[in-house]
């Protein structure tokens, strides 16, 4: 099957269900990492709460990542090492943190009282310690894999960023699953993480276009910058009416709280497409590019046809189990 | 230490840390569809006491199985960079289906699994429990037609150096797969039974006289009784294939240097390869001949015919005897207590004492056995096409030595938090687990006479 489809089709297709995996990670787990990141250490009923509404989905949340390492291991066996090698130690100390926080998770709800605490802080630091080096790695990936001082500021601003943008889309899915005291708390943590993020996608946009020439000269240069130039607009738009938005809510009806999330969704969305339009058609910016470093075509197309079939059943039962667990999280309990 | 080492001690720690866990989980998995039908069948409340208590040590289970399988899928690359460059147009693949249709399935219904049972109709949350055993069972399919390829490769070109797929039925179904798949699945299986019976019989002894444990204690039982024969039978027939394609790790496994006709099977020797021979050895004559060629005076070639191109020696030979000695030991007990169970309807406490001891048995019977099997396939990654030396990472060695460090007290950490912490669930178990308000109901409806039915 697929014998008619090329080799820079199949980079392509590759590319975009690489892509595809990396925006569902970043928003899913991005969601529920935030979480982990806002963990208040001295309120156990909050604990308690904002862990029961991640709770039947991280597992499956994470599992993106799996697939997009997966993708860029199969499809582009040479950048994923190059990448990894380079990003050893980072990719360690992410690991690590994935390590800590997913586990800490189930000890957490076994353990006696006196040992929940410790595992409830696991499961912040791990998430903290997972988001920082996950935008850490992001940084050094976009500036090419560069390690000088440089690409080293930019990579520490990448990681506040991203922390910054999951703990945000964290605080929304809290405002969207949760009631009362704690939503309160996360209509606070989202007001605030609303400003940080709007400086991080600013200051990140600027030193992007420090780093890349290609890069300046696509989005300064007429007439592609001008079209280009409505996504950051876009993107400005949507966090002010979020802004506003934050302040009005919540309503007593509870009308609109899905909003903040679905706007922090078509955010990521937005800066995600920014990303791609800048650094298409390279594998690592400026350094390989995404027909160099694929794979043989005919084991591609192999996989594609598992992909083909598989990828869509994913999804649909992927919105399933979220329509199934939709509204207010319950309390916690296991079965 | 140099990179070579120190990455492949490390990758010994992750995936045998790994293993750990789908064991326990692949055939678990099935005990819980088994409890979640025999409730649906029954509606005996005791079955999904059952189910909940062992679903929860399947979730934790899980857990770990997860966080240290996303290591495994960085480190091919990291550590391996080699290894993706000659065969990765093999190993990619077969790897993406594994991760397509097995880990969103698994992690996915395992949410509905755990936390849907009063959100979705009860047919649901059967099918679920049933899916996430089928994506379990799935997952172990995909990745030992890998373990197996690289073992037994066939169905594939080398052209400029860099493996080519040419026939993925011959790749998925190579020589060792079917028996490597057996195999496994029923080391799983005995490793989940010996688990649920050691923890039930832990409970036992903590004086939990409740139906739920004993019932598991028996379940449990039976089915490794069952298992074990199987399993003995496999293992043969998995080591005749072996013979036939690796002989060098048969060889290696058996402690033989000479070719012989008539070799012995040595229960114990101390080899020495630098010597070439084994010291101290207990031998019974013919024994290995007959059992790997159904003849006396077969011919078993020795390691000497290997010289250079077979494993190093004693991991293998003592791997392979503490696997079989386990597995003795596995019959032993499961037969015993399946005799009591039959004659008396229960365990004196040294019987629950030996079985509580063995609640980890599969695990090291599990460990001994991919020891011998992946060390018995060096100095190759893949057999014949790559050698593991030419695979390996060209990072600075104190990088590994820093990521081995970290990884190697995590991981001891989660081993002795994990069971501790399912000692400490089978203590709670003994106090907290009564009939919930909603069984009452049912048993309340079922015995009142105008005999309303209950919608659950």
């Amino acid at each position: 099957m697929f014998e008619h489809v090329s080799p820079e089709m199949l980079g392509n297709i590759y590319v975009g269900l690489l892509g595809l995996s990396v925006l569902l990670y970043a928003i899913l787990d991005g969601y529920d990492l935030g979480v982990g990141v806002l963990i208040p250490p001295r309120t156990e009923a909050f604990r308690d709460d904002m862990i029961a509404s991640i709770g039947p989905y991280w597992d499956a949340n994470e599992t993106w990542l799996v697939l997009a390492v997966g993708l860029l291991l199969i499809a582009f066996p040479e950048a994923h090492s190059e990448v990894l090698q380079t990003l050893y130690l980072p990719a360690t100390f992410m690991l690590l943190g994935l390590i800590l926080r997913g586990v800490a998770f189930d000890f957490r709800a076994k353990v006696v009282q006196v040992n929940k605490r410790k595992w409830d802080l696991v499961f912040k630091y791990g998430s903290l310690l997972t988001t920082l080096f996950q935008g850490y790695m992001l940084g050094i990936y976009v500036t090419g894999l560069r390690t000088d001082l440089w690409a080293q500021g930019f990579a520490v601003l990448a990681a506040l960023g991203v922390t910054a943008a999951y703990a945000f889309i964290g605080s929304c899915w809290l405002i969207l699953k949760t009631e009362g005291e704690l939503q309160q708390k996360a209509y606070y943590w989202a007001k605030r993480g609303l400003g940080i993020l709007a400086l991080g996608i600013v200051s990140v946009s600027i030193a992007n276009l420090s780093l890349h020439e290609e890069v300046r000269d696509l989005w300064l240069s007429a007439p592609w910058g001008f079209m280009l130039f409505a996504i950051p607009v876009t993107c400005f738009a949507l966090l002010t009416l979020c802004g506003v938005l934050l302040k009005k809510l919540p309503r007593s009806d509870g009308k609109g709280e899905w909003l903040p999330f679905f706007i922090a969704l078509l955010v990521f969305l937005l800066c995600f497409t920014a990303f791609a339009i800048s650094y298409y058609p390279y594998i690592i910016p400026g350094q390989m590019m995404i027909s160099d470093a694929l794979s043989d075509a005919s084991s591609l197309r192999f996989l594609l046809v598992g992909v083909v079939v598989v990828v869509p059943v994913i999804l649909a039962y992927t919105v399933m189990v979220y329509k199934i667990f939709s509204g207010k999280s319950e309390k916690l309990s296991y079965y | 230490m140099d990179a070579f080492l120190l990455s492949r001690l490390q990758f010994a720690l992750n995936i045998s840390f790994h293993i750990l866990f789908p064991t326990i989980t692949m055939a678990m998995g099935w005990f819980l569809f088994y409890f979640k039908m025999r409730s649906n069948i029954s509606g005996h409340p005791v079955w999904m006491r059952m189910y909940r208590f062992w679903v929860r040590v399947f979730a934790l289970s899980f857990a770990l199985g997860v966080v240290s399988g996303v290591t495994m899928s960085f480190q091919f690359g990291t550590n391996w960079p080699g290894f993706m460059e000659k065969v990765g147009n093999v190993a990619g693949p077969l790897l993406g289906y594994e991760v397509l249709t097995a880990f969103f399935l698994e992690a996915t219904f395992l949410g509905i699994m755990l936390f849907g049972i009063r959100r979705v109709p009860n047919w649901l949350h059967t099918t679920s429990t049933l899916i996430v055993a089928l994506g379990t069972t799935t997952s172990a399919f995909w990745i030992l037609a890998l373990n197996s390829w690289m073992q037994t490769p066939q169905g594939f070109e080398v052209v400029d150096g860099v493996v080519y797929a040419t026939n993925w039925k011959e790749i998925i179904f190579n020589p060792s797969f079917p028996y490597r798949f057996v195999h496994m699945m029923l080391a799983s299986g005995l490793t989940a039974s010996f688990l649920i019976a050691g923890l039930s019989a832990y409970r036992m002894l903590k004086g939990d006289d409740k139906l739920a444990p004993k019932l598991a204690l028996k379940t449990a039982t039976y089915t490794a009784a069952v298992l074990i024969p199987l399993q003995i039978f496999a293992g043969d027939m998995h080591g005749l294939n072996t013979l036939e394609h690796q002989p060098q790790k048969v060889a290696a496994m058996e402690g033989l240097w000479e070719t012989t006709e008539g070799a012995p099977l040595l229960l114990f020797a101390i080899p020495d390869e630098e010597g070439r021979e084994n010291y101290f050895e207990i031998p019974i004559p013919y024994a290995a001949s007959l059992i790997l060629t159904h003849e006396l005076k077969g011919e078993i070639k020795g390691l000497n015919e290997f010289e250079g191109e077979h494993p190093p020696v004693a991991p293998v030979f003592y791997g392979f005897r503490v696997m079989v000695g386990m597995g003795m030991l596995m019959l032993a007990v499961s037969w015993l207590g399946s005799i009591y169970l039959m004659r008396n309807r229960s365990f004196p406490v040294w019987l629950k004492r030996t079985f509580a001891g063995m609640a980890f048995s599969g695990w090291v019977a599990t460990l001994a056995g991919w020891y011998v099997t992946e060390i018995g396939r060096q100095p190759y990654l893949v057999s014949g096409v790559l050698k593991t030396t030419d695979a390996v990472t060209q990072l600075p060695p104190s990088n590994i030595a820093i990521s081995f460090a970290l990884y190697a007290v995590i991981y001891s950490g989660l081993l002795i938090a994990y069971i501790g912490t399912l000692m400490l669930m089978c203590r709670r178990a003994v106090e907290i687990e009564e009939i919930t308000t909603e069984e009452r109901e049912i048993a309340k409806a079922k015995m009142s006479p105008n005999n309303n039915p209950v919608t659950v």
